[in-house]
């Protein structure tokens, strides 16, 4: 566990600096998303990152497309690719976007219009069931994104379906860019509305690695059922100024910023190391 | 003459298909009779996916199918496709570069009085500004076989859109065909009729009109409006002394437009672009607006005249 929160707390590092060389980036979100990201890439997955179309591999969604820095940072990280790829984000014409695309290794699908990812997850987890493929379908989504109807069709589907190869983790740091989701839209009751469609669910803290894991590795939470893994996160996690503030959705640092966040990070993994 | 919709050809076409590769896949949203799926659906049933009255998450499954690996074929009415989950058409399919094949059906005005919320007149419009999308507008029954057997069997992203009702033969079950080049079906030098989908059946007979008239025309079917056959559309325009563009669609951003992008570029020519003027189409039987708006035979040879008299 120890060696995944020090690899999160990496990649926070790597996705901050990315956002600052690019001059953009969505710095909130990303950071929310780092530990479900790891879990999933260093821990739950079947994936080879010397062979990213490994037939038999795990397939993921990043639905959420705005939070790719900290999917590039992981897949980097994960040995997808090289840290030299890394630093190309924000330059002219690097194969880093701003969102997720199919150039980058490890990516299975473009995205970044919000509402798409988990019909794609559909697609892919009812392939497997009727061909007898081996592999499990996750999809990373949004709470604000949940302002979007079609996700709702693609969850009646997937119950419908009985996709239990399916599993959907919410990234729920309960901001969007324009304030509180419940302010914006409310959402709620997300797990009454997931499971009315016929899905098993369960909340966990998504910013503990053991919580994560524990829940993800006991997916299917029930048979013949999608999984939705509600994980609460704060927007913004790991930086004490960034933390549940929605003006860092997509915020750049500044150089102070920067030497403080960089400082905050740094002090987190040295404790790690000690403890 | 036998009338068969190019919808059942295409339909008749994936049963054949489907039987001969499992990774063919169909998903509709409840529009299995619309489509004329009930074939498929029953004797294909594990490669049939039903989503309800649901396009956008038709297309992403589909997608996410096509993904795994499965030549997937999403069908239903083009109005809706082309509207509903135009997003996902744009991202999920074309920007991800998917194996997915939109069947878009009883397209155009073929729902007629049924009004705008049923018509697409947009779909060529914006389709073909889609990198990635291959258009097709397939003008009879062989050709909409032919057609689908081609993409059963090429990994391409494309939008397909054909009428619902039965329409005339045109070729014959020998004829071939190549993507992405037109077929010439009447040489004359006097005027080319370019037209697509439902309307080359129309811009054929409007020729036979002319001729009884004493003006020779071209009649060119150019059922790919992507890629789209420039070397074919350039030849007419310099072998004839202007082009009449016919098509089951806004005038606005579809085939005339591709025409005239290009001659007005390469090669400038007199040009007359038929289709539905920019006002919601009136209610009526599809022959009826065919009519009202020029596109039957008499339309189509009323505007070439005038077109060679100005």
């Amino acid at each position: 566990m120890k060696e995944l929160e020090k690899i999160a707390l990496e990649v926070r590092k790597k996705l901050i600096q990315n956002i600052v060389h690019a001059g953009g980036g969505h710095t909130g979100g990303s950071l929310s998303s780092v530990d479900i990201l790891v879990a999933l890439y260093f821990q739950i997955m079947n994936i080879d990152p010397g062979h990213p179309g490994m037939e038999e591999r795990d397939r993921f969604i990043m639905s959420k497309g705005h939070s790719v820095e900290a999917l590039h940072a992981v897949l980097s990280k994960r040995g997808f690719f090289s840290e030299e790829v890394l630093d190309t984000y924000g330059e002219f014409n690097s194969i880093l976007a701003g969102h997720p695309t199919r150039k980058v290794p490890g990516i299975e699908v473009n995205s970044g219009a919000l509402g798409h990812g988990l019909s794609v997850g559909v697609g892919m987890a009812l392939a497997a069931q009727r061909s007898g493929y081996p592999y499990r379908t996750f999809v990373l989504m949004g709470d604000g994104e949940h302002g979007e109807g079609s996700i709702m069709e693609a969850a009646a589907a997937a119950g419908h379906y009985h996709l239990d190869s399916l599993r959907a983790i919410l990234d729920r740091n309960r901001l969007q860019i324009s304030g509180k989701t419940e302010d914006v839209m409310r959402i709620e009751n997300l797990e009454e509305k997931y499971r009315a469609c016929g899905w098993s669910v369960r909340a966990c803290d998504g910013h503990d690695m053991k919580d994560l894991i524990e829940n993800l590795e006991s997916c299917p939470l029930e048979k013949g059922k999608p999984s939705l893994i509600i994980a609460r996160t704060t927007k913004g996690r790991g930086v004490s100024f960034m933390e549940n503030r929605a003006n860092w959705h997509h915020k750049v640092p500044g150089d102070t910023e920067l030497e403080q966040a960089m400082k905050e990070l740094d002090e987190k993994l040295e404790r790690i190391s000690h403890d | 003459m036998t009338k068969i919709p190019c919808r059942k050809a295409i339909t008749d076409t994936l049963v054949e298909e489907g039987k001969q590769n499992p990774d063919l896949f169909v998903v509709t949203s409840d529009a299995r009779g619309s489509v004329t799926l009930d074939r498929f659906a029953d004797e294909l049933p594990e490669q049939f996916v039903e989503v309800g009255i649901a396009e956008q998450n038709a297309v992403g499954v589909g997608a996410g199918l096509a993904l795994a690996g499965k030549n997937v074929f999403v069908c239903g009415p083009a109005s809706f496709y082309s509207a509903r989950s135009l997003e996902q058409i744009k991202v999920d399919v074309a920007y991800s570069h998917t194996n997915v094949k939109i069947i878009g059906v009883s397209g155009g005005v073929s729902y007629g009085a049924l009004g705008s919320t049923h018509h697409s007149l947009h779909d060529i419009a914006v389709m073909r500004t889609f990198p990635g999308l291959n258009v097709y507008l397939p003008s009879d029954r062989y050709q909409a076989r032919w057609l689908t057997s081609f993409l059963c069997h090429h990994e391409e992203s494309a939008y397909v859109r054909v009428g619902r009702n039965a329409v005339p033969d045109i070729y014959d079950e020998n004829e071939s065909f190549e993507a992405g080049r037109a077929k010439i079906l009447r040489e004359g030098g006097d005027v080319a009729l370019i037209a697509t989908g439902e309307c080359v059946y129309h811009a054929l007979q409007a020729a036979g009109n002319l001729a009884e008239q004493g003006i020779e025309a071209t009649v060119m079917d150019i059922f790919t409006l992507k890629p789209f056959d420039k070397e074919a559309v350039l030849s007419a325009a310099r072998h004839t002394l202007c082009l009449v563009t016919v098509e089951e669609h806004s005038v606005f951003g579809g085939l005339g437009a591709a025409v005239a992008e290009l001659c007005s570029q390469e090669h400038p020519v007199r040009l007359k672009i038929l289709g539905i003027p920019d006002e919601n189409a009136v209610h009526g039987k599809p022959l009826e607006l065919f009519a009202h708006y020029g596109l039957d035979a008499s339309g189509i040879s009323r505007a070439a005249r005038e077109l060679l008299n100005q």
